[in-house]
């Protein structure tokens, strides 16, 4: 690798390295974790955010090779820098900008000296990520596929003492090395037994259709494991709450979207020749695991877990757009099918920010109360006013409201879906809209549970006893949740200048973007295809209902009077209001839990008439343990268990082992 | 100057409509009462109520948040919008572009959610009753409402509600079958999201029965009536939205100062049929058991989609 | 688009309130509502004969129309409210599988009756080609109302509204039947009701109910 023109991928390699220095510096620092806190973190911070500017160059210029002086002799490290990776780049640096600054406060008071081996496996895990979106062959791909799963691991199981917290990292490792072999043999296929191991000679390889297929199927579930979508999500809602909040915020944020972006580059990129019917499975798949993950998070009281379940559900929502433009692109529809890959790719970068925002927000009260239970809390908007203020704007996001971000990739998502008239095959055109059906209702499922969450959590009256009255989240903290906060509104009113951005990569894809009469209409109005078809204007939604506001409020003072007094709540007269009386989480799920219950497994155990102490229990338990995952653990163990028979403890018989080996090598190489 | 006159006609659309939505629930209000054989409080009654409550004094609950305080003034500013983008006077206002049928949908939900959270605010156990309730009710009414109005947009190829209504209105005359399962669909969900019977009752006192009102009982003076006439607008708005899918004659064109004028006489007796249809539904039907009403939604979401089916299906 | 004639168009129109009242005999509970859509049901392929009658200059058609009329819109529905009424059950019906579920299933009833119907309709020369779809869709939904009900009469309900399926089927797709087939199997619908009425006196003689899990009983072990 040359110095001497600067381009995108010098940039990205020099960052990622700088990364993986911090991470030793702050281990070298462990014993000032001051230190750590509040100079390697928000020197992360910054490197960062120079990573995001460099995916935004890497968006606007030519593609960039290098040659790493790493790796093996025969194999050294092939990077690259194209448009693609430039989005997920500025998504990376984008998010964990926000998310680093927000643990230069986190990590603060907790004094020991954990910090610095967190700092570790946090810049490692930072730099594995960034060196994934660059990688150009199959060799590196998995060296740091697999470190990233390893950091990660590391960062989940950090407060290793918990039982749960174990379990929760062994389930992860267990698929997500699932994950990664299925992702090999898909990269094995592709290579086909000539060639170097380079994505230019994957991406050249010719392959009939049915290996084609083979691959197609192997990096989907592949990548598919590490994304969380059904049915191998169920290591999501285990490792995501067992982590510290800045890393969940980081695993749910941007890991997950590097495996959207490694399905996006292996089949848009190197397999290429998409088939309908690829599309058709992702669009299933996508639909499947929208709705299942939404109404599973209706049911959690755990904040966290509960966060957890709705990335399963928005990874469904990016697999819709994404399958509907392979669907598109199959069929031979290209414009329609940038449409599909915007949405899908826009959603990815919206769910990266108000995720990250809805997880450092959970975090920032974690911190000041220690609570995590939803049914627990209550009334923190009147001590955490920062807090509540910026998790309401990723509430609002993360519930597709305009004129916030979220809106915005559904609205592409839904105008992509009613191109399906252009399909031919009245099987997947009648498919299309019940997709269609399937989004509208998981955003509106959405909207309930987070109305759940913050009037549980944030309004109403507290139903915990405090120990102390909680404190606002420290100066670090709210920098981080009000860069993601302004980051959803950025995204969300100025929506055009992204999807210019996104443009390019899509042309670099598949060679095809937005008609031109899109891109005309002005940073004021979304026009995706024509104005006379759709538009949207969040700008203009914005100002309209905050001059009717305004105006409201001046003309109605001016007219009558803004006289107000305070006094107790009137509750139709009842006189004890108490905060029991108030709706818990999993109340305000009741109703869900009536229409759906045949979704869920719940466990009830409900007291008798007569018991002098009644306990009301009821647990909801995910069916796929029972109909999968039990199932194979048990057919593993009992195969392990016969194979474990080899194991005879006498020396003899090992001796015996090596003997026939030795006889069987020397038949074998005559 | 067609810029100007655009301009005119959008504010004069909008002023108009939020002066007579109160007008469209008093009329359906004493429709019901002539139904019922009653002499009925007379259609003027909703102002007389706003200005009585603009005149009091606001009481508030010690505990009130911010949002609970400032939820009236954007509830009245959706819907402010949401009459501003819907063609009923005219169609190619200068607004309407800002949001096509999604975004109304959007628009209504962003509506709901502030509705809901400030029912939820003060933690009185109505409040949270109700908040659970309107969720519920809309987690099923919204994507019934979008797949309705996905029907007339597969039809237009368009979302944009100017160009549906210039397509169904101006184009030749076809019957769509498609449409019928949407036009049932929709008054279904139209009868949910404004609280009608045999969702809800709006005139029932009874706390455990309410979804809507439960969750404004902490409102008083002032909010109370930014919410009340949010609520007639949001009636308003799904009448109109109805009328430009389904019966969309008689909408002029910008700049058409004529047209508006007959816009507006046809937007009266639109309004005024509609209004006594709605009466007639509301006397003709008993209120549901509250987990009757997901039923009564799902079937409104699942005709909708049937709906879109057909269009493929039949007429594509 | 090129818009099909103004009697195409009510056709499909027509069509599209049968698959309407189809799906909404899926969703009522009561007996008395079941009776009004089937006589709906029936004045809907009376109006949809009427059409296809008059476009097509088949004045034996008109015959057809009549007779479907006077069956289904006024003799059935009055028998079978006769037979409500001395059997006394005016009550609500439950359902096998719940009601959101069976309109799921029906959705997906309704796409593979149009993809069944689909080559057929692209030879048919009718002008009524793309309703074949429909009456499929209709007589598979029919059965499976006639699958998820408990109680005897809304089964019978279900055949007959499967009957409706059927002859708008034979409207759609080849302009009628003879009339000594169609005049055959009204006759035959006509017997059976009424043999159905004689069944459910002794049924509920015996049983005491017209639940017709009760009928399991009558298994040797």
């Amino acid at each position: 690798m040359d110095f001497s023109s600067f381009r995108p991928v010098e940039a990205a390699v020099t960052l990622s390295v700088i990364w993986i220095g911090l991470g030793g510096a702050g281990l070298a620092f462990a014993r000032a974790p001051r230190v750590v806190t509040d100079w390697v973190f928000p020197a992360g911070a910054a490197v960062a955010l120079a990573l995001a500017l460099t995916g935004l160059w890497a968006m606007n210029a030519p593609v960039s090779t290098a040659v790493l002086p790493a790796g093996l002799p025969d194999l050294p490290f092939h990077v690259r820098v194209d448009p693609l990776s430039g989005f997920f780049l500025l998504l990376l640096g984008g998010v964990s900008f926000g998310i680093s600054l927000f643990s230069a406060g986190y990590f603060r008071g907790s004094g020991d000296s954990s910090v610095g081996l967190m700092s570790l496996q946090y810049h490692v895990f930072l730099a594995s990520m960034g060196f994934v979106l660059i990688a150009d062959d199959a060799y590196l791909f998995m060296v740091v596929w697999e470190s990233m799963a390893l950091s990660s691991y590391f960062l989940v199981t950090a407060e290793h003492h918990s039982e749960q917290n174990r379990k929760a990292g062994f389930i992860y490792l267990l698929v997500a090395h699932l994950g990664a072999i299925s992702i090999l043999l898909s990269f094995g296929v592709l290579h086909g037994g000539h060639g170097d191991y380079t994505f230019d000679a994957l991406r050249r390889a010719e392959l009939s259709s049915f290996w084609a297929t083979i691959a197609f199927v192997l990096a989907f579930f592949g990548f598919g494991a590490k994304a969380g979508m059904l049915p191998l999500h169920v290591w999501l809602p285990e490792a995501h709450p067992a982590a510290p909040s800045p890393v969940s915020a980081l695993m749910s944020g941007v890991m997950l979207k590097t495996a959207i972006y490694g399905m996006v580059r292996v089949i848009y990129d190197l397999i290429g020749g998409i088939r309908w019917e690829w599309g058709l499975t992702v669009l299933l798949f996508g639909a499947a695991t929208s709705l299942f993950g939404v109404l599973f998070a209706l049911m959690q009281h755990d904040l966290k877990r509960l966060l957890a379940y709705h990335s399963v559900e928005n990874i469904g929502i990016i697999l819709i757009g994404i399958g509907l433009s392979m669907v598109f692109l199959g069929s031979g529809h290209p414009v329609a099918a940038v449409l599909g890959l915007i949405a899908g790719l826009y959603h990815t970068l919206n769910h990266a920010v108000f995720k990250g925002l809805l997880f450092l927000g959970a975090g920032a009260i974690l911190k000041s109360t220690g609570l995590r239970n939803l049914n627990e809390m209550g009334g923190l908007i009147r001590y955490l006013p920062h807090t509540a203020l910026y998790f309401l704007i990723g509430a609002l996001a993360i519930s597709a409201l305009p004129p916030l971000n979220g809106f915005v990739s559904e609205w592409l998502t839904f105008q992509a879906s009613l191109q399906a008239p252009l399909l031919e095959s009245s099987v997947v055109r009648s498919l299309v809209p019940i997709v269609a059906a399937v989004l509208a209702l998981s955003g509106a499922l959405t909207g309930m549970c987070f109305v759940k969450v913050y009037g549980v959590a944030f309004l109403g009256q507290h139903r915990h006893e405090l120990a102390e009255t909680p404190r606002e989240a420290s100066r670090w903290e709210r920098a981080g949740m009000l860069w993601l906060a302004a980051a959803c509104f950025a995204l969300g009113l100025l929506p055009v200048f992204m999807i210019g951005q996104l443009n390019n990569v899509s042309q670099a894809l598949i060679k095809a973007g937005l008609p031109d009469e899109a891109m005309a209409s002005g940073w004021l109005w979304l026009v995706p295809t024509s104005s006379a078809q759709a538009s949207y204007s969040p700008i203009v939604f914005l100002l309209v209902i905050a001059a009717v506001f305004a105006l409201t409020y001046l003309v109605v003072r001016q007219v009558y009077h803004g006289r107000l007094r305070r006094s107790d709540p009137w509750d139709c007269g009842f006189p004890a209001q108490t905060s029991r009386m108030e709706d818990t989480a999993d109340g305000f799920g009741q109703p869900i839990r009536q229409i759906f219950a045949p979704v869920y497994l719940i466990h009830r155990e409900i007291p008798r008439a007569d018991d002098p102490r009644p306990v009301f229990k009821q647990e909801i338990e995910d069916r796929h343990w029972n109909a999968i995952y039990s199932p194979i653990a048990r057919f593993a163990e009992f195969l392990s268990g016969h194979i474990g028979k080899v194991q005879q403890g006498r020396i003899s018989v090992y001796l015996l082992y090596s003997f026939l080996t030795l006889i069987a090598l020397l038949v074998f190489a005559q | 100057m067609k810029q100007a006159s655009g301009i005119i006609f959008q504010v004069l659309q909008s002023v108009l409509v939020v002066l007579i939505a109160p007008l469209v629930l008093g009329w359906v209000n004493q429709c019901r009462a002539w139904l019922q054989n009653r002499s009925g409080p007379g259609v003027w009654q909703p102002y007389r109520v706003l200005n009585k409550l603009f005149h009091k004094d606001a009481v508030l609950a010690h505990d009130a948040s911010l949002l609970f305080r400032s939820t009236p003034y954007i509830l009245f500013g959706c819907m402010w919008l949401a009459v501003g983008i819907v063609p009923v006077l005219a169609t190619s206002l200068p607004f309407a572009p800002a949001a096509d049928v999604i975004a109304l949908v959007g628009l209504f939900a962003l509506a709901r959610v502030f509705v809901s959270l400030a029912g939820m605010d003060i933690g009185t156990s109505f409040g949270t009753l109700g908040a659970r309730r309107e969720m519920m009710i809309g987690f099923l009414a919204e994507p019934a409402m979008l797949m309705t109005l996905f029907t007339a947009s597969l039809i237009s190829h368009s979302t944009s509600l100017p160009t549906i209504v210039d397509t169904l209105g101006h184009g030749e005359l076809v019957i769509y079958p498609s449409m019928a399962f949407a036009a049932v669909a929709f008054v279904m969900v139209l009868l949910a999201e404004n609280a009608r019977i045999p969702i809800d009752n709006p005139s029932t006192h009874l706390e455990l029965t309410m979804i809507h009102e439960a969750m404004i009982l902490e409102y008083s003076a002032r909010h109370l009536a930014l919410v009340e006439w949010a609520t007639s607008l949001k009636l308003t708005a799904y009448i109109t939205i109805g009328f430009a899918i389904f019966v969309p004659w008689g909408i002029a064109q910008a700049g058409d100062w004529e047209g508006l004028l007959i816009a507006f006489a046809v937007l009266l007796v639109k309004l005024a049929l509609a209004g006594a249809g709605l009466a007639l539904l509301e006397t003709v039907s008993a209120k549901m058991r509250i987990f009757r009403a997901p039923e009564f939604l799902g079937t409104a979401f699942m005709l909708a989609t049937l709906g879109m089916l057909i269009h493929f299906l039949l007429e594509a | 688009m090129p818009s099909l004639p103004l009697w195409s168009q009510l056709i499909n129109l027509l069509a599209a309130l049968l698959l309407l009242l189809a799906f909404a005999m899926l969703t009522q509970r009561r007996v008395l509502s079941l009776i009004r859509l089937f006589a709906a049901q029936g004045f809907v392929l009376a109006l949809s004969t009427l059409v296809v009658a008059y476009t097509t200059n088949q004045p034996d058609l008109y015959m057809s129309v009549a007779v479907t009329f006077g069956l289904k819109v006024l003799a059935l529905p009055w028998f079978l409210h006769w037979l409500i009424r001395k059997l006394n059950v005016q009550w609500d019906i439950e359902t096998v599988i719940n009601i959101p579920v069976q309109m799921l299933v029906g959705i997906v009833l309704v796409i593979f009756a149009f993809n069944l119907a689909a080559p057929i309709s692209e030879i048919a020369g009718t002008i009524t080609k793309s309703t074949l779809g429909i009456a499929i869709a209709s007589i598979l939904l029919s059965f499976l109302m006639m699958i998820a009900r408990r109680k005897a009469v809304s089964q019978v309900i279900g055949f007959l509204a499967m009957e409706n399926g059927l002859f708008f089927a034979a409207t759609s797709a080849t302009y009628g039947m003879p009339l000594v087939v169609e005049l055959g199997i009204l006759f035959d619908v006509l017997v059976g009701t009424l043999v159905f009425g004689v069944f459910f006196f002794q049924i509920r003689e015996t049983f005491e109910s017209l639940d017709i899990h009760h009928l399991e009983k009558l298994k040797d072990r």
